[in-house]
């Protein structure tokens, strides 16, 4: 009874699920039973890509959960993503074995080119799929809670953690730029061939990693929703209107925060993870401060506070990004400005304020 | 005890070893009937003493108005109670046991002291039920909350405070549509699900009609006796209405102490209310 009744009372989430199970059934049947030549066939091109906005969306409802329902603007999420995907990539780097440039079997490519004789002990266990996993839902778990910690415990909120949150991912990406640093510099990691045995090649593993993007994203939406639903969710919401309200009451409010904002880490950390595999490569740009900027554009021009607004927002962003950056390579930048200029001035509430008005006057 | 004989001093101990005493919270102890000591307590900011040498106790069930003007150390007293402000020197007890100096906001909320603050503040996008039902008495760790279901118990006293304070046809609006008057009952009921020992209520009737000066100082009065309630206070009328013992604040310290009466004749007071003169 308690494990349903967060998702009956969620009309737009039975929506938005009811869709992507759709999705879901629908692009692999297009994609692998109808001919190439047919009108409705739906190409392993548009699979990716949908896959990899998939990933996306899961990031964004990462950001939504602590932004919208607990107020930390987090500009450092990206970070979290990042390092999921490097988890993964690490992983993916081991599975090419003597497959690769230099044909050592222990050492990636980008290892033997800079002489190093042995693996650093960091990379140790990634070869094994399940150690990868581990570290997929850890390392973005473990740095978001010292992080959290420090500055939760001494009381860092609004404008200052959000400096803090993008001096983070920025160290983090200068650092992952260094060759010494084990993670292959600014080229990143690449050339991976297989995953778990399947080639990344072939379009049914393509279908399977755009699969589990979805199953992620459904699982993401449905644990954040079963978070804000409790009454641990009406603590957040609490605690973003009236911080010190709260704490009269006697709620520990850096406790909450951290759990969430671990919680929510996590999240990207797998969402990064899914991520890597699809595009192929994971470089230390990921960790551009820009990226997380970008991130809470997509949750604002969706909606905060809803989830499923910034699904929404991280799909229609990417969509038109990619649309605009074939077609006119040079007005993106601007179309993204007049769209959260726009979203801004005539939908506070972002796209799901558009659907929530619809329903109250239905 | 012989201090020469250190073996003969482990045997005879009087109590138990330090490390054998849980580290359970102690619980409030109000064996000297006297729920709050404020004791030389000072607090300048920036030079300026907010709190100068303040001396005050109240005893368990006492309803006690505080009054004073503007800038007396009203405010700065209750934020050092509540852990909010730590003073530059001086005591501050819990009972007899509970040294809130050493304990944080949540930590004080627990042991029983809740308060109100001068203006409303209640989670405006949360219903009046929700805002209740977190101001009610609960194990407050993640986990628990995460998990936290409403039980039939819960439910009842959600409903009578509501009943209480008046706002039961209101209990599923969000609080951000509620009068400034019914904002000021809901946070007093927030304070009764808190069922708190000794409540803090900051200038309760601030911005409320007649009526509602009048149900509010006839909830304080009934809340008196089951909890210590300590009000602050501008409003004269208000005050008579509902004080037996009034605290008269000046310049951070203890000007006068006495029923309405009393203070209202101590020519201290009245120079202090009608200028020097």
């Amino acid at each position: 009874m308690l494990t349903s009744r967060f998702i009956q009372d969620d009309k737009a989430g039975q929506w938005f699920l009811g869709i992507l199970l759709l999705i879901a059934f629908a692009v692999p049947i297009l994609n692998l039973l109808v001919p190439p030549d047919s009108a409705l066939h739906f190409s392993t091109y548009s699979v990716t890509l949908l896959g990899k906005y998939l990933t996306y969306a899961l990031l964004a409802i990462a950001a939504d959960l602590v932004w919208g329902y607990l107020g930390i603007l987090s500009l450092g999420h990206a970070a979290f993503f990042a390092l999921g995907g490097y988890a993964m990539g690490m992983y993916l780097m081991r599975q090419i074995g003597d497959r690769g440039v230099y044909g050592n079997p222990e050492l990636p490519d980008f290892m033997v080119f800079l002489n190093w004789q042995e693996l650093p002990w960091f990379w140790q266990g990634f070869d094994m799929f399940w150690f990868a996993m581990l570290m997929v839902i850890v390392v973005p778990g473990v740095l978001a809670y010292v992080f959290g910690y420090l500055a939760f415990r001494s009381r860092v909120s609004g404008v200052y953690l959000s400096i803090i949150t993008q001096a983070l991912t920025y160290a983090l990406m200068l650092a992952f730029f260094r060759n010494e640093m084990g993670f292959g510099g600014n080229n990143g990691l690449t050339d991976f061939k297989d995953i778990l045995g399947f080639s990344l090649r072939e379009d049914s593993t393509r279908i399977g990693l755009f699969l589990a993007s979805a199953l992620a994203l459904a699982l993401g939406y449905l644990s954040c929703r079963y978070i804000v639903s409790s009454r641990l969710g009406l603590a957040c919401v609490a605690i973003r209107d009236a911080e010190s309200r709260s704490r009269f009451i006697g709620y520990r409010v850096e406790n909450v925060k951290l759990w969430v904002f671990t919680f929510s880490a996590v999240l990207a950390g797998i969402a990064g993870a899914l991520y890597v595999p699809q595009v192929g490569i994971i470089n230390p740009s990921e960790f551009s401060p820009l990226n997380s900027i970008e991130l809470i554009i997509w949750v604002a021009i969706g909606g905060r506070a809803t989830l499923y607004g910034a699904v929404v927002g991280a799909l229609l962003v990417n969509y038109s990004k990619t649309y605009f950056t074939a077609a006119l390579p040079e007005i993106w930048l601007f179309a993204l400005g007049a769209l959260f200029i726009l979203v801004t001035m005539y939908l506070p509430k972002g796209m799901a304020g558009l659907i929530k008005r619809k329903e109250a006057n239905a | 005890m012989t201090w020469s004989n250190p073996i003969e001093s482990l045997r005879q101990r009087d109590r138990v070893f330090d490390f054998l005493i849980s580290e359970q919270p102690p619980k409030l102890d109000l064996s000297h009937n006297i729920i709050l000591y404020l004791e030389g307590v000072s607090k300048s900011f920036d030079g300026f003493k907010a709190i100068n040498d303040l001396n005050l106790y109240i005893e368990a069930g006492e309803l006690r108005c505080i009054i004073g003007p503007n800038g007396a150390g009203k405010s700065t007293m209750m934020d050092i109670i509540t852990g909010r402000t730590r003073p530059d020197e001086g005591q501050v007890w819990f009972g007899q046991r509970m040294n809130l100096l050493t304990m944080d906001e949540p930590e004080i909320a627990e042991a029983g002291i809740g308060r109100k603050f001068q203006k409303p503040t209640v989670f405006e996008s949360l219903s009046v039920f929700q805002n209740l039902e977190l101001a009610m008495v609960q194990d407050r760790r993640v986990l628990s909350l995460l998990r936290a279901c409403l039980s039939g118990e819960q439910r009842d006293h959600i409903d009578e405070v509501l009943e209480v304070i008046g706002l039961k046809d209101l209990c599923f609006d969000p609080a951000a549509k509620l009068s400034h008057g019914q904002k000021q009952w809901l946070e007093i009921g927030m304070l009764l699900m808190q069922k708190p020992a000794l409540l803090l209520v900051d200038e309760p009737v601030a911005g409320m009609t007649h009526q509602e000066m009048d149900r509010t100082a006839e909830l304080l009065t009934s809340l008196a006796g089951k909890h210590s309630v300590v009000v602050v206070e501008h409003d004269m009328d208000f005050v008579r209405s509902i004080a037996r013992q009034v605290t008269v604040l000046h310049q951070g310290s203890v000007l006068s102490e006495g029923t309405m009466d009393q203070v209202q004749n101590d020519p201290r007071v009245i120079e202090v209310y009608l200028g020097e003169g």
